[in-house]
């Protein structure tokens, strides 16, 4: 993976020391907290409902062992010894104290991670496909063209006061892993009639109040066009994005409003000016970048062959694990959603294991994914079922990769200050009812997300069910969503009808799953069945 | 007026009062003229031989508009002096310098060591901008290797 | 009544106005009245507290209950994370909020 050089350790440190000077500064009062507020968020610092929370980024959610350990250290040194994983691949802490953040940037710095535009309205974090590097279907790695673009995001002055926040996401294979066409900028790697690599940009997509599909906008941008590019994208958003109204101000809204043609035509005006101000980098650039990314010295003669007499184990490998590129390999998927757990919680000694584990068995790499879980990515077959045991031991061996009881799920309204419901115990009381091997087996693939709020962190929109919190007169009231999807084929959730108190939803999710039950054909997963037969036999279950 | 704390150029303070865009373009013989986050910078592109002094205004620095008008105005080879002027806070200096401002007016004073500290801080830079500063990436790949 | 409630700015911790200062018990929190902008004003100008606001409770036989949820899971913790909360050892407490 990328290693920074002295460059790169120096501009993560100066960050550092920026924030100190900044803390320092609202510390002693020459900062109020309005004007404070922007600089804390674009260091990832919130205010939350219970106390500062520091969100970390996750560099298009790959990590290696030794910053894995600094995760679970931090939870332990700073915070009351667990971590939340996000669905932006971060990872963030409840409990964080403003007059300590600075040093903990300073910690994360020594394992060259930091905190940058984890939040504000700035380029945020870049995430890309959980499996780059290891999947069976990539084109390319896509982590390379991400981290260009890392480099190119950060600190850029002209893009630090957007209207609004801004999410690129960078995949390179058909399977869409990481909901790219709901990011402000989706970039996929493809490839052209020419056999030439290059980047194909969706703009304008997103979750949200107003959930968007982003619309592709230039087929094919070379490699070495991708910076000048992807900044005509932002300047003209940058100069005519609402700001009239937070809630118009996203991309999706401009490109809606203008058309997307019209939105393409005004960057490509742009695009050819930006072309002779000579801002982008050299190949070379992305040539000493990808190195990085090359393949760890897998074994040639590795074999395939796994005991699965183990009927847990066998389970777990079936549901967690996912086609490696290299024979004899797997990638094996770590779910933070154990059952009546809180999706995406993990502790601090269980960071660390799995730091210690990737070190031992998947050649010091991690990722984290969307879907709020832990990938190891390059796990040699023949060490699986030790693998496996040791995840199993620490609560980390929950076999339900994809099924209704992995579950994303915002932190809602115990945690969060925007929230209008709590999500979290929604997630365990349905977890709890359909989490068993026998249930899952039975319903199969089936991603349920909630949202505690409009603001879709827990990416209600793009579940096959989703839930969405909404505040009725003081009490949590919960919404019912059917039809989403995130994957190649993205689509919107629709709304069924009224909604449902918490334990109303519940019962209403089984109502849905039985539908499916009765109805589905051969093969079809509950997306599929809900897409032949539509809305109105699951609304009659439900409301009937 | 409000006062011009920083100023990085050699030539002669202009002092001129600044129009609007709007009044410019309607024929003014002005050399100074002010833009607000609204406003096209790129109209007052046929002009710039005339102008000695842009000032671009942020009501509030959170509105990030002025960073682009700067950097389009150099990026069309205007030399004159552009100047930020409304709120402008510590934060933001070396960043909008990166985009082209040469002198600062902001309507609170700010404390001047701090407002050094902030132009001095960052060694190096991630982007080629107007500034004219060597990006980190050409210092990986000297003469574009 | 009506209570104070903001987050002290060094650790970030839920507070309650007491009358004469700051608590991290609800049950200490005192009724303001009208007086809930000036204390406010005072209290953040010299930065005892920051993001303050003034909210609607009511003082019941067990203490003190704010009338939003969002402010009972302010004054109790996580409702999801029992041991997190202010009362770790009581099981019941999350019943009040919600």
């Amino acid at each position: 993976m990328y290693k920074y050089d002295e460059y790169d350790q120096q501009m993560v440190d100066t960050r550092v020391a920026e924030f100190r000077d900044q803390v320092r500064r609202r510390l002693s009062g020459e900062l109020t907290e309005d004007q404070f507020r922007p600089l804390r968020l674009q260091n990832g610092l919130y205010l939350q409902l219970h106390a500062y929370m520091l969100r970390v980024a996750v560099p298009y959610g790959t990590l290696n062992s030794a910053q894995m350990k600094v995760l679970g250290d931090i939870a332990d040194k700073y915070d009351r010894g667990y971590g939340h994983f996000t669905t932006r691949q971060n990872i963030q802490y409840n409990w964080i104290k403003l007059e300590d953040t600075p040093d903990i940037l300073a910690d994360l710095a020594k394992v060259e991670m930091h905190a940058i535009q984890t939040s504000g309205n700035c380029i945020r974090n870049i995430s890309s496909d959980q499996y780059a590097g290891a999947a069976a279907d990539e084109l390319v790695d896509p982590r390379p063209y991400a981290e260009l673009l890392r480099q190119w995001s950060s600190f850029h002055p002209e893009f630090l006061t957007l209207p609004r926040k801004f999410k690129i996401a960078v995949i390179a294979s058909e399977t869409d892993r990481a909901a790219m066409r709901l990011h402000d900028i989706g970039i996929k790697m493809v490839k052209n009639d020419a056999g030439e690599i290059g980047c194909q940009f969706y703009v304008g997509g997103g979750m949200g109040r107003t959930p968007m599909i982003g619309p592709m906008i230039k087929e094919f941008v070379p490699l070495d066009q991708l910076i000048t590019y992807s900044e005509a994208c932002l300047r003209v958003y940058n100069r005519y994005g609402r700001r009239d109204n937070k809630y118009k101000a996203r991309i999706k809204i401009l490109v809606h409003e203008l058309g997307k043609d019209e939105y393409a035509r005004q960057v490509e005006e742009e695009f050819a000016h930006l072309l002779s101000q000579g801002i982008e980098p050299p190949l070379a650039e992305l040539e000493r970048i990808k190195p990085y990314f090359d393949d760890p010295a897998f074994e040639t003669d590795a074999s395939d062959d796994l005991d699965l007499s183990d009927p847990d184990f066998r389970l777990w490998v079936e549901r967690n694990c996912h086609a490696h590129k290299q024979a004899g390999y797997t990638i094996a998927t770590v779910s933070l959603k154990p059952i009546g757990g809180i999706p995406g919680d993990a502790s601090a000694d269980q960071i660390r294991l799995m730091a210690q584990l990737a070190k031992d068995y998947s050649f010091d790499e991690l990722r984290v994914t969307h879907a709020q879980n832990i990938v190891f990515p390059h796990v040699k077959k023949a060490d699986l079922y030790t693998l496996w045991q040791k995840l199993d031991e620490a609560g980390l061996g929950t076999a339900n990769l994809d099924s209704v009881g992995d579950i994303i799920a915002c932190p809602g309204l115990d945690y969060c200050s925007l929230a209008n419901a709590r999500s979290i115990p929604v997630a365990q009381k349905i977890s709890e009812r359909f989490g068993s091997a026998e249930k899952q087996a039975e319903i199969g693939e089936l991603k349920l997300k909630i949202s505690g709020c409009i603001n879709a962190c827990g990416h209600h929109h793009a579940g096959h069910i989703g839930i969405l919190g909404v505040d009725k007169k003081g009490v949590e009231n919960y919404q019912l969503l059917l039809g989403g999807s995130e994957g190649a084929d993205t689509s919107l959730g629709k709304i069924t009808g009224p909604g449902f108190d918490e334990d109303g939803i519940v019962d209403a999710v089984e109502k849905a799953t039985g539908v499916y039950l009765a109805n589905r054909q051969e093969g079809e997963r509950f997306l599929d069945t809900y897409r032949r037969i539509g809305m109105d036999p699951f609304k009659e279950a439900i409301y009937g | 007026m409000v006062e011009v704390q920083f100023r990085f150029r050699d030539d002669e303070a202009v002092n001129d009062p600044a129009v609007t865009v709007d009044a410019f373009t309607d024929q003014s013989n002005a050399t100074a003229v002010r833009i607000e986050p609204g406003d096209d910078a790129r109209a007052l592109l046929p002009y710039l031989d005339q102008l000695a002094l842009v000032e671009v205004n942020f009501p509030a620095w959170t509105d990030g508009r002025g960073y682009s008008s700067a950097r389009v105005l150099r990026e069309a080879g205007y030399t004159g002096e552009i100047r930020a002027v409304g709120d402008i806070v510590i934060d933001m200096l070396g960043h909008l310098k990166r985009c082209g401002f040469d002198a600062f007016a902001p309507e609170h004073p700010l404390n001047p060591t701090d407002a050094q500290n902030a132009f001095d801080r960052w060694d190096n830079v991630y982007q080629a901008t107007a500034d004219g500063r060597q990006p980190i990436w050409a210092k990986r790949h000297p003469a574009g290797v | 009544m009506k209570i104070l409630t903001g987050n002290d700015l060094k650790s970030g911790a839920v507070t309650w106005w007491t009358g004469v200062g700051w608590s991290l018990d609800v049950n200490d929190a005192a009724d303001v009245g009208e007086d809930g902008a000036k204390i406010i004003a005072r209290e953040e100008g010299a930065q005892n507290v920051f993001a303050a606001y003034v909210i609607d409770g009511v003082k019941t036989a067990e203490g003190v209950r704010p009338a939003h949820i969002k402010d009972r899971i302010r004054a109790l913790g996580p409702t999801v994370r029992p041991d997190l909360t202010l009362k770790p050892s009581d099981p019941e407490a999350v019943n009040w909020v919600i």
